[in-house]
């Protein structure tokens, strides 16, 4: 994984943003929502490299 | 007995010729045939009009009667009719058909892509050009009509090959019951549902996607410009996509996906069909327009190949070899690239100008093409019709986002039919200078387009042999080219010499060209005198030189016709 970049503020922020955001988004539309969060974010890391490094992250321990 | 219809097939826009069967009863007792091709559509007569135009001799077959019914493949790109150009149809299919450039995609009534596809001074033909598959037919049928070397045989179905040491019998059933023909070579043309194919146990590889398509030709009135439109998850339809163009003759083709778990049977009933046209145009802003069904059809994306087109002395090519999805218009215009290929590569070892090994040449290029193609295909078939889980995910949420983020838009760009690139084709010379060049068409590439004036172009002089271009303004050709010319001649190679860059005729060269402002050398990269390219019969590149000389033409010639 890439070195933390987030201060621990903003991690809770950031924890608490989405949480709120999925129940906001509603059971049927969370996962549409999730990916279009996570096409945003991948726009802005501009590298397709590092995002496939967060996918295998994300598959583990599932 | 093999009966097919003698009743015209209706149509609101073109009347059917019904032809006469070809009946064996009529004929002298046959004698062994250089090539039959099976399947008189886009594929089977494009390859009989290559062989012809290198003067190979053939015979097509066609089960039916009379061309095929409804409008099918509509969509023609700029190297089809660059290779129609060469069979000599492309100024009847300009007359009749609508040319574009333009694609636009909706999502909830908001466009949210435009395609705009370039459009070169240097090309003759638009990047897309709209006519029926009928007309298409027809032109190529007049073509192959007036050639002495092709016979065609209505009303003739193969139904079977045997293949033999050194040729192949085709059983082929008439109206007045089976005959057998002999052939050297037996090109299997006949289609997506190919009975050769079948017959002969061939798997494809590959992937069949789950939607289906309903394809519809309505006449209908629409004031809107000839652009491909595109509208994803609409309310009348959710989930689904619908594509439409325009065709000639007052004629608007809809594909519209059907809901998961519809039968094709249920979707093509009459006032299914009615509603959902209905509301379509209701949507688009002329509900309750007037307009009339001509023909429809049903379809599923596959991305399927066979894995070698070539077994024994049989050869399959176009849709018979491969299945491609509509999306990306590669049907008819992948087929066209096959059969130009096959045309030259077959001609050349039935003329004994070169070994099986061309052969083998041919099916690596067209497989290679074929998989290339498959992959494309396949990511456009993802985003047109996503199958469910991750894909149909993924596509929502870039329809989603497409709204507010340009960053997505791109995704929905349907990557047209291209031609493609035989960039490491066994063909290319490995001693010439492709790599010292810095701009022109590589090697096994098409060659780039050159209006030359008014209505005259770089490519209305290429093909039916190979070609030399030779980038020169001296009196003359260098005496030792010359000679490996006149040499290649002797054998009964066709190649034709193009002198660039002189304004006077140049003694050696059968045509030149002044380039007089040096667009032409600039377009091809060719600094100073001494260039070359040598071109193949299907027009792509398989040698270039900053500097030729003869022995490293003659190798190139060595290498594009391995012995």
């Amino acid at each position: 994984m890439t070195t933390p970049t987030l201060t621990l503020t903003d991690l809770e922020t950031v924890y608490d943003t989405l949480a709120t955001a999925i129940d906001q988004a509603g059971q049927d539309k969370a996962s549409l929502f999730l990916v279009k969060l996570a096409l945003l974010n991948a726009n802005a890391l501009a590298s397709a490299d590092v995002f496939q490094t967060h996918v295998q992250a994300a598959l583990q321990d599932l | 007995m093999h009966t097919p219809t003698t009743q015209a097939r209706p149509s609101i826009y073109y009347t059917y010729e019904v032809f006469k069967p070809w009946l064996a009863s009529q004929h002298p007792q046959q004698k062994r045939h250089q090539v039959v091709i099976v399947g008189a559509g886009p594929a089977g007569m494009v390859t009989a009009l290559e062989l012809a135009r290198h003067g190979v001799a053939s015979v097509v077959l066609s089960a039916e009667l009379q061309f095929s019914q409804g409008s099918r493949a509509i969509c023609f790109t700029r190297r089809s009719m660059e290779i129609l150009q060469q069979v000599g149809v492309a100024d009847r299919m300009t007359k009749g058909g609508l040319p574009w450039r333009f694609g636009n995609s909706y999502y909830r009534g908001q466009r949210v892509f435009r395609m705009e596809a370039p459009h070169d001074p240097d090309d003759r033909f638009f990047p897309i050009i709209n006519v029926q598959q009928q007309f298409m037919e027809e032109y190529l049928h007049d073509a192959c009509q007036a050639h002495p070397l092709i016979e065609i045989r209505w009303g003739n179905k193969a139904v079977q090959v045997k293949q033999k040491e050194d040729h192949a019998e085709v059983e082929v059933d008439t109206p007045e019951g089976p005959y057998t023909l002999e052939s050297c070579w037996v090109v299997a043309a006949d289609g997506g549902r190919s009975g050769i194919r079948s017959a002969m146990n061939l798997d494809m590889e590959g992937t069949s996607y789950e939607g289906f398509f309903v394809i519809a030709d309505i006449k209908v009135d629409l004031p809107l410009p000839t652009e491909r439109l595109a509208y994803f998850d609409p309310d009348w339809n959710p989930d689904n996509t619908i594509l439409m163009h325009r065709e000639p003759h007052g004629i608007w083709r809809v594909d519209y996906q059907l809901p998961a778990g519809e039968t094709p049977e249920a979707a093509l009933q009459p006032e299914s069909m009615k509603a959902r046209i209905d509301a379509h145009l209701a949507m688009i802003g002329h509900a309750g327009i007037k307009w009339d069904m001509d023909w429809s059809s049903v379809y599923s994306a596959r991305t399927l190949t066979l894995p070698d087109f070539v077994h024994g002395n049989v050869i399959f090519t176009g849709d018979a070899a491969h299945l491609l999805p509509i999306f990306g218009v590669r049907g008819a215009n992948t087929a066209f690239q096959d059969a130009q290929s096959l045309g030259w590569h077959l001609a050349y070892v039935v003329k004994g100008l070169a070994s099986r090994k061309l052969l083998t040449n041919h099916r690596a290029e067209r497989v290679g093409a074929a998989r290339e193609i498959i992959h494309e295909a396949g990511k456009s078939t993802r985003f047109m019709a996503p199958p469910a889980g991750g894909f149909k995910l993924l596509r929502d949420a870039v329809l989603s986002l497409s709204l507010t983020q340009a960053f997505v838009r791109p995704l929905y760009h349907w990557r047209t039919s291209r031609p493609h690139e035989y960039t490491h084709s066994m063909l290319n010379s490995l001693g010439d200078d492709n790599a010292l060049f810095t701009t022109g068409p590589a090697h096994g590439a098409p060659p780039h387009n050159v209006r030359l004036g008014a209505n005259e172009f770089l490519l209305d002089h290429l093909g039916g042999g190979f070609d030399l271009l030779y980038f020169t303004d001296a009196e003359s050709m260098p005496e030792s080219l010359q000679q490996v010319i006149t040499t290649t001649r002797a054998k009964g190679i066709a190649l034709r010499v193009i002198a660039i860059g002189s304004p006077h005729a140049v003694m050696g060269a059968d045509l030149h060209l002044s380039d007089a402002n040096g667009h032409l050398r600039q377009r091809y990269g060719v600094p100073a005198n001494g260039g070359a390219y040598l071109i193949r019969p299907d027009q792509h590149i398989c040698a270039r030189w900053l500097t030729l000389d003869a022995t490293r033409l003659q190798a190139a010639l060595n290498t594009a016709l391995p012995q």
